[in-house]
């Protein structure tokens, strides 16, 4: 049976970006103890002669010409955004993370 | 009126017995009228809607020639984009976001004159089976208020069988158009995967994801169906094919001669006896119609949810990494000296649901460095085991049948702490997305033990999506006569407000 402890959550949401409080990395790591032992049945089947399947459709390089074509105007690319400033997104300061 | 079918809705505003302004309100009024009780829709456009059903009437009227659905209303899943109206996807990461564009299927429903009403509930980015996962409420089915009307295209089977709308579009990527469909009485279909644009379909397993038609007769989705099918060079895995005539087929429906295949492995224990005993009916109907039914086997199923519930989280963690509190929707922590990081963090936190969490969470686990063989690549291996299982069952049979569902709706409520227990739901429907190929669910009659409605699945190679339409309008038409009136007439009457 694999399991995960709350620690090892914690890790997970650090690596998705998502904030979680104690209580939630506790559930989180019980539950899934129950869910990886029902997920972990895909490896009873899988033997080392099939291949792998990432999609449904056998395409390959689907490639269009290089036209240009209408696309949104600034104001329609800004519309949604949390915070702008001189026709630009306003994000929050990036450099000096480490 | 809005008990009609969207094809003799068309008739009468063809005939001029109604028009589409007319047509638009009597359902705008039913919404205002059962919504509050049933929670199908998000948003209401009243506006938006009656200047698009003015604007098929302002054509009719010019004597301009008109697509077959021109004027007739739908409701829309909130994970397709419309330009300027709200789409939230259930979530409230993404509350009061008003897209600039359109996506292909609304571009291909506006093309043809199909008026839409608003947008429609569903679990939280299409990850659920109940609808009980949107961050504004549960949806509740029409049949029975206190139970779910399916999911994760919840609210959009419930306006179906609510008559809110005589059309509606899901999107289906464990079985949220077939599931919901089942639940409540009503026909739903997953087309061959590409078959239908993902363009502007908010993305949560790309592999897996496909939008379809939802309709209360096998005939009106199939009329839907070629409305929003076809090529888009936006989506670079729609097939450059012509559309199925699936339209053709709903109008045939003459299964003399054709093979059903009886999958062995999707029934049986775990299933509903009411269940069963609706599906062996419609199997005695079929062979009646001159089907000949015949049994395969299709052993590697029995491992498509522990595979699906890899590759779909896997898929969805990498996809909603774009929620991300920079360009659109949520930012929270958005302080005087707060990194981007923390500012994502946070965002993240507050705007993402419990089970949304849930799979990102899981997928980024089992997409990480040293399990990923173990659990992803093992997911991908089963895929295709699951493909040969379909190809070979396809050697023996025209199209495979089995119960859309193992059980009719359960209450609101029921299995909402039970992961594992909501993720069976899928069990017979996500083999179908794993192999990209067709799926169908129509009305099958209602269990005796619970008298809530049974789904009748069949599933069809990629790309002969037609022979879905076929067998489905050979049942429904069969069952009709059983019947002496739709099974939707059996629905118990809403209080309204």
């Amino acid at each position: 049976m694999t399991s995960l402890s709350r620690d090892d959550v914690a890790n997970l949401a650090r690596l998705a970006r998502i904030e979680m409080s104690d209580e939630e990395l506790v559930n989180l790591s019980k539950e899934f103890t129950v869910i990886l032992d029902a997920v972990a049945r895909v490896q009873e089947v899988a033997g080392a002669d099939v291949q792998p399947t990432s999609h449904p459709l056998p395409l390959r390089n689907v490639f269009r010409p290089d036209v240009v074509v209408a696309s949104l105007t600034p104001e329609e690319a800004l519309s949604g955004a949390p915070a702008q400033e001189e026709s630009r997104f306003r994000v929050p300061q990036i450099l000096g993370e480490e | 009126m809005i008990r009609n079918s969207a094809a003799e809705m068309a008739a009468k505003l063809n005939a001029g017995d109604i028009t589409s302004v007319e047509l638009t309100q009597l359902h705008l009024d039913r919404i205002a009228s059962v919504d509050t009780d049933v929670h199908a829709f998000l948003y209401v456009n009243n506006e938006g809607a009656l200047a698009q059903a003015a604007e098929v009437d302002a054509k009719r009227a010019a004597g301009e020639k008109l697509s077959p659905l021109a004027g007739v209303p739908l409701a829309l899943k909130d994970v397709m984009t419309q330009k300027g109206v709200p789409t939230t996807c259930g979530s409230k990461i993404l509350e009061g976001w008003r897209p600039p564009y359109d996506s292909t299927v609304v571009t291909n429903l506006k093309k043809n004159g199909i008026v839409i009403l608003g947008k429609t509930n569903m679990d939280e980015f299409a990850m659920g089976s109940s609808t009980e996962n949107s961050a504004y409420g549960p949806t509740h089915n029409p049949w029975d208020l206190s139970r779910i009307p399916g999911g994760s295209g919840g609210g959009s089977s419930a306006a179906l069988a609510a008559f809110e709308a005589p059309l509606a579009i899901g999107t289906d990527t464990g079985g949220s158009i077939r599931q919901p469909a089942a639940v409540t009485g009503t026909v739903g279909v997953k087309p061959t995967y590409g078959g239908v644009s993902r363009f502007g379909l908010v993305a949560f397993s790309s592999s897996l994801d496909q939008a379809g038609p939802c309709a209360r007769t096998v005939l009106d989705a199939a009329l839907l169906h070629e409305a929003i099918a076809g090529h888009d060079p936006k989506d670079s895995t729609s097939i450059n094919a012509p559309v199925p005539q699936v339209v053709a087929a709903a109008k045939s429906g003459d299964v003399k001669g054709m093979k059903i295949g009886v999958v062995k492995e999707l029934n049986g224990e775990g299933y509903q006896s009411g269940v069963r005993s609706r599906f062996e009916e419609s199997l005695e109907l079929l062979a009646a119609a001159g089907a000949e039914i015949v049994e395969v086997s299709a052993p590697n199923f029995e491992y498509a949810l522990a595979a699906y519930y890899l590759i779909a989280p896997s898929e969805c963690s990498s996809n909603l990494a774009r929620f991300d509190a920079m360009r659109y929707g949520l930012r929270v922590g958005d302080v005087d000296g707060a990194s981007a990081e923390s500012v994502m963090n946070l965002t993240r936190e507050v705007g993402f649901g419990r089970e949304v969490k849930r799979r990102i969470i899981l997928g980024t686990y089992a997409l990480s460095s040293g399990y990923y063989d173990a659990y992803y690549g093992s997911a991908q291996k089963v895929r295709t085991l699951i493909t040969q299982d379909f190809n070979n069952a396809f050697e023996k049979c025209d199209v495979m049948v089995s119960p859309t569902c193992p059980t009719t709706a359960f209450k609101i409520g029921e299995k909402s702490n039970d992961p594992i227990a909501m993720y069976l739901n899928d069990i017979a429907t996500i083999p179908v997305n794993m192999a990209g190929i067709g799926g169908m669910s129509l009305p099958a009659g209602l269990a005796p033990e619970d008298g809530l409605p049974v789904g009748f699945q069949i599933m069809a190679p990629a790309m002969q999506d037609d022979r879905m339409y076929l067998v489905g309008a050979a049942l429904e038409a069969a069952l009709l006569s059983k019947w002496g009136a739709p099974l939707l007439s059996k629905i118990p009457a809403l209080a309204g407000a």
